[in-house]
């Protein structure tokens, strides 16, 4: 390996480091004392524009990644799922810089716009990562962006209280899973994700089972905390009602795909590293001829995952009902969002089609909720509160945006023909493709009457919005440059929901060549 | 040409969300040519596939790599209720006419609840009857919970969820039928022969009978019929009992009859005579026939006998179905379009004609107002819907309902005496609610007082949508040929095998 290598990989990366730097360089330096405004458009469009390069040089990496020095074990992948995990991250990210325009929480967006970049490279490199200290920088490089992004509504207590909480639960998952993550070095003496797979197939590693199982239950809550799984959630409502809206947008879309993006680089580590012998049985009944009746899951892993899943989309969507915040809300849903996917991963198929049904889920759920806390952000900023009340007659203080609202909730609560329901069907169908088994179908049916019960709180919003006379009937104005990237946001989710080929093709075109 | 009237009416919905908002007579007459249209469609597309059997309209790849495709396609059945649609369409316009509230969006809303039942009714393919059947849930939400009455935002998210549970179940039965067929399509077709196994029909089946049982009004799964359509204004009452419950029992029908067969196998033993599928939900259907007409005999809320009625009706829908022989479940797609005609009349004059002018629907209220005096359009009105609720000969439901106790009768004879009560009862209530509300010769000085004043005068868009439904209803019921030649075929061609 030399350094060339190393830029033909990274360069997406790199590219952002850099903008990072050059937006810095323009707002503190040649900026310095001119009007707010033109200091957001400068630095909101510069980094908009390195993502866009960033985005043209995708296609100049190197094909099949990088491997370790000296090795053939793969160290920073490209193609397939890892790209498209990127492409996702960076036009995700520009959506969220887009938010910038209408927002007035800081003085300092030099500085905002430098971290959500670099936290976005955290983000690029989580995707590509194959190797434990990779993953573990990326997503330390991701978190401590996010953690500065969410405090930095100064003049708001909230903001500290929820970037301290976060941070907090933030060190404490890390702690977990480092410590995970040497255990597995410790048991299988590497740290590249297929070298590690490899070695659990060696006697050793089966001998070491019960330390294999402490590392994977660490590493779950370590992931799990990231990607606010139940019960390592509790961050997620006081963050997300806390975080300035393009913050609070950007851990709810760009953070998620990164971390499901890993996820599904270790499931894929999972599901070749178990043999038979990893079969988790519960005995359910005794049969007529008293020989036990099992109910199975494959891994470990998987069923670590599975209770994860079965908890966050339960109590995900049943404390969602309780909110009259709708940040808060919106924070329990996607807690219920991420049950619904950590149910994909624990029924991970060896064929592509899981993981391009989870990048599925997350790339359209990142987009429809950065349109929701765009929505959130102009209304909290015109009525001072995010309760649900602020939200009643929004059809008359802005008919186009209870409109995008209105599509972009049904579309989180799964109603054809909007994006939500393709992933949702996308998902559930990968879960039974995998198995079809007893297990799968129940918790495929509980899903789908969890997110029945989810269509009840997505129309408290949207029944504030549509039925309930407003308080007063200011109009509300919208920078126009969000409410045009908000009105895109929309149309795409319609778009995307009524051809739902589009985005299930262009995903695809990145696996052929493998 | 059918397929129009789904794309028409999802562009009229478009077109009066953008419709200039204090135009409220645009709104109306734009809506009304959207569903004029539709109609005009749905007659000339009924009459051109008499005796063509099935179809198919049209027929593209949706998505690719899931085999999903966008197909339409019309047997008899489709053409009837297609047909139903548009009839219920024009006269939920007309009856709208008075609404002066956010006009324009009360059609668009109601328009794209028009073109997703088209959609249901058209469909040949399990995913896209699927996604018509779920955006009809939206715009029933907000027409109710804004344009209603009665406790409506509870009645209208009662519905709401009640719909979507519904829907859930069916999800879970057509993501099964897609997993386990391996045939790596969704067209009804190809499911019916993608060889299923009995095994999983017989959970299959139950599933999804009772996810769009629910939206039928099956006993127990009924309660959100009534406070549904008190709720609603009238146009989605009438919406709601003439063609959304027909969602329902089409589904029932079409999906969970057609795909899964065998679900309706015996069990291999029998309880209290109950030995398959089919007796639980012939039974449930016999339930709802005497509990609905039973609880419309002691409501004091005129709309909530029609509600309730509505129950008892869709009952024999479901009983009819069950029958699984010819005359049954002719009887029952009949039953089907008769009930959407009637039940759309009596929502039509107990919501708007009566309400609207005396602002009570209560019973023991309307006693005192003499409406046959002040009223007499729509005492004579009620008069021939109630006869034709009854099922008097004559009328569209007589037909129907006779040809489904036929049907039963051959099957299992108890379930017909059970039902025949529940036509006894049935005129009971429908005397009971036309007496009191519109023939009682009460005389209370304080209603006399208190609505003393002259009630508004009869509009046309009253007398021409009552002269339809009527009309209809009695040409169906004098010469129902017309219809029974679209559906006998089709029912044949469903009973003979293959499912569609």
């Amino acid at each position: 390996m030399n350094y060339a290598d190393l830029l033909r990989v990274t360069l997406p990366e790199t590219v952002l480091e850099v903008t990072a730097l050059i937006v810095l360089i323009i707002d503190l330096g040649l900026l310095r004392g001119r009007a707010l405004r033109l200091r957001v458009v400068a630095a909101t469009l510069l980094g908009m524009f390195g993502c866009g390069v960033a985005l043209m040089t995708i296609p100049l990496q190197a094909q099949g990644g990088l491997n370790f020095p000296g090795s053939d074990q793969l160290l920073l992948a490209a193609g397939g799922s890892t790209t498209v995990a990127q492409v996702g991250i960076l036009a995700l990210t520009v959506l969220t810089l887009l938010l910038m325009f209408d927002s007035t929480f800081t003085r300092n967006v030099g500085e905002f716009v430098a971290v959500t970049l670099m936290a976005a490279t955290g983000g690029l490199l989580i995707a590509a990562a194959q190797d434990l200290l990779v993953i573990f920088i990326g997503l330390e490089l991701l978190s401590l962006g996010l953690y500065i992004l969410t405090a930095f509504a100064k003049k708001s207590a909230k903001s500290a209280e929820a970037a301290m909480k976060y941070y907090l639960f933030g060190g404490m998952s890390a702690a977990f899973l480092l410590f995970g993550f040497s255990y597995l070095y410790g048991v299988t003496g590497s740290t590249n994700l297929h070298q590690i797979m490899q070695a659990m197939y060696g006697s050793n590693a089966i001998h070491a089972a019960p330390l294999l199982y402490v590392a994977l239950v660490m590493i779950a809550a370590g992931l799990g905390f990231k990607v606010a799984a139940v019960p390592f959630h509790f961050w997620a409502p006081d963050t997300y009602e806390g975080a300035p809206a393009p913050a609070a947008a950007f851990i709810a879309s760009v953070s998620k795909v990164a971390s499901f993006a890993l996820l599904i680089s270790i499931g894929t580590a999972a599901l070749h590293a178990f043999g038979d012998a990893h079969v988790v049985r519960f005995v359910v009944a005794i049969q007529a001829d008293r020989t036990p009746r099992f109910i199975g899951f494959a891994t470990p892993w998987s069923f670590a995952l599975t209770i994860l899943a079965v908890a966050s989309m339960v109590l995900g969507n049943l404390a969602a009902l309780a909110q009259s915040s709708v940040r808060r809300l919106l924070a329990y849903s996607a807690i219920a969002h991420a049950g619904y996917i950590l149910l994909a991963l624990a029924y991970f198929s060896r064929t592509p089609a899981s993981a391009q049904a989870v990048l599925y889920y997350i790339l359209t759920y990142g987009l429809t909720t950065i349109g929701a806390f765009g929505v959130v952000g102009a209304v909290e900023r015109a009525s001072g509160s995010d309760q649900m009340e602020a939200f009643a007659g929004l059809h008359r203080r802005n008919p186009v945006l209870a409109a995008i609202l209105l599509v972009l909730f049904l579309s989180l609560a799964g109603i054809p023909p909007l994006v939500g329901f393709w992933a949702k069907f996308n998902l559930f169908a990968a879960v039974l493709g995998v198995s079809k088994g007893v297990v799968p179908f129940a918790l495929v049916a509980l899903a789908l009457a969890m997110s029945a019960v989810s269509l009840y709180y997505y129309l408290q919003v949207l029944k504030r919005a549509y039925v309930t006379p407003a308080l007063d009937n200011s109009k509300i104005e919208v920078h126009p440059v969000t409410l045009t990237a908000l009105i895109f946001i929309a149309l795409w989710v319609v778009m995307m929901g009524v051809f739902p080929a589009i985005l299930q093709e262009w995903m695809q075109s990145f696996y052929a060549p493998m | 040409m059918l397929a129009w009237t789904i794309y028409l009416s999802f562009a009229g919905a478009l077109l009066e969300a953008l419709l200039p908002k204090d135009k409220p007579a645009l709104a109306r007459w734009s809506a009304l040519a959207v569903a004029l249209a539709g109609l005009i469609l749905a007659a000339v597309g009924f009459a051109a596939g008499l005796g063509h059997g099935r179809v198919v309209i049209a027929d593209v790849p949706w998505v690719p790599s899931m085999g999903i495709r966008f197909t339409l396609a019309a047997d008899g059945i489709s053409l009837v209720l297609v047909l139903l649609t548009g009839l219920a369409a024009v006269a939920g316009v007309l009856f709208s006419w008075n609404i002066e509230l956010r006009t324009n969006e009360f059609f668009a809303f109601y328009l794209a609840l028009i073109g997703g039942v088209y959609g249901v009714f058209l469909s040949s393919d399990l995913f896209l009857l699927f996604v018509f059947y779920e955006i009809a849930i939206v715009p029933k939400y907000f027409l109710i919970s804004i344009w209603g009455s009665t406790r409506r935002e509870y009645g209208a998210m009662k519905l709401a969820l009640y719909s979507f549970v519904g829907s859930a179940m069916v999800l879970i039965g057509l993501l099964a039928a897609y997993t386990s067929s391996g045939s790596r399509s969704t067209g009804l077709v190809q499911l019916a022969h993608a060889g299923l196994s009995v095994g999983f029909q017989m959970w299959a089946f139950p599933l999804v009978f009772v996810g769009f049982g629910i939206l039928a009004g099956m006993w127990p799964f009924h309660t959100w019929a009534p406070t549904g359509h008190v709720a609603a204004p009238t146009a989605a009452s009438m919406l709601l009992a003439g063609v959304v419950m027909k969602l329902g029992a089409y589904g029932c029908l079409r999906v969970a009859m057609g795909l899964f067969p065998h679900g309706m196998d015996p069990w291999g033993f029998s309880y209290l005579g109950i030995g398959s599928w089919r007796d639980v939900f012939a039974l449930l259907a016999v339930i709802g026939i005497v509990y609905g007409a039973l609880v419309a005999l002691v409501q004091s809320d005129f709309k909530f006998v029609i509600g309730y009625s509505s129950v008892s009706h869709m009952g024999f829908v479901l009983l009819g179905l069950m029958t699984l022989n010819q005359i049954g479940m002719t009887g029952a797609v009949l039953q089907m379009f008769s009930h959407g005609i009637i039940a759309g009349l009596l929502f039509a004059i107990v919501g708007r004609i009566v309400y609207e002018r005396t602002h009570t629907r209560q019973l023991a209220e309307l006693e005192g107002m003499h409406l046959s005096k002040r009223l007499p359009f729509a005492a004579w009105a009620f008069v021939i819907a109630g006869v034709a609720s009854m099922g008097l000969p004559g009328f569209s439901g007589f037909v129907a309902e006779f040809q489904v106790l036929v049907g039963s009768w051959s099957a299992k004879p108890w379930w017909t005496g059970a039902a025949g009560v529940g036509i006894v009862v049935g005129v009971a209530y429908t005397w009971r609610a036309m007496q009191l509300a519109f023939f009682s010769d009460t005389h209370s000085a304080v209603h006399i007082h208190e609505h003393g004043h002259e009630l508004a005068a009869i509009t046309w868009p009253e007398v021409a949508g009552v002269s339809m439904l009527v009309a209809v209803s009695l040409a169906v019921g004098l010469y129902p040929k017309i219809l029974l030649d679209a559906i006998e075929p089709a029912v044949r061609a469903m009973l003979a095998g293959g499912g569609q």
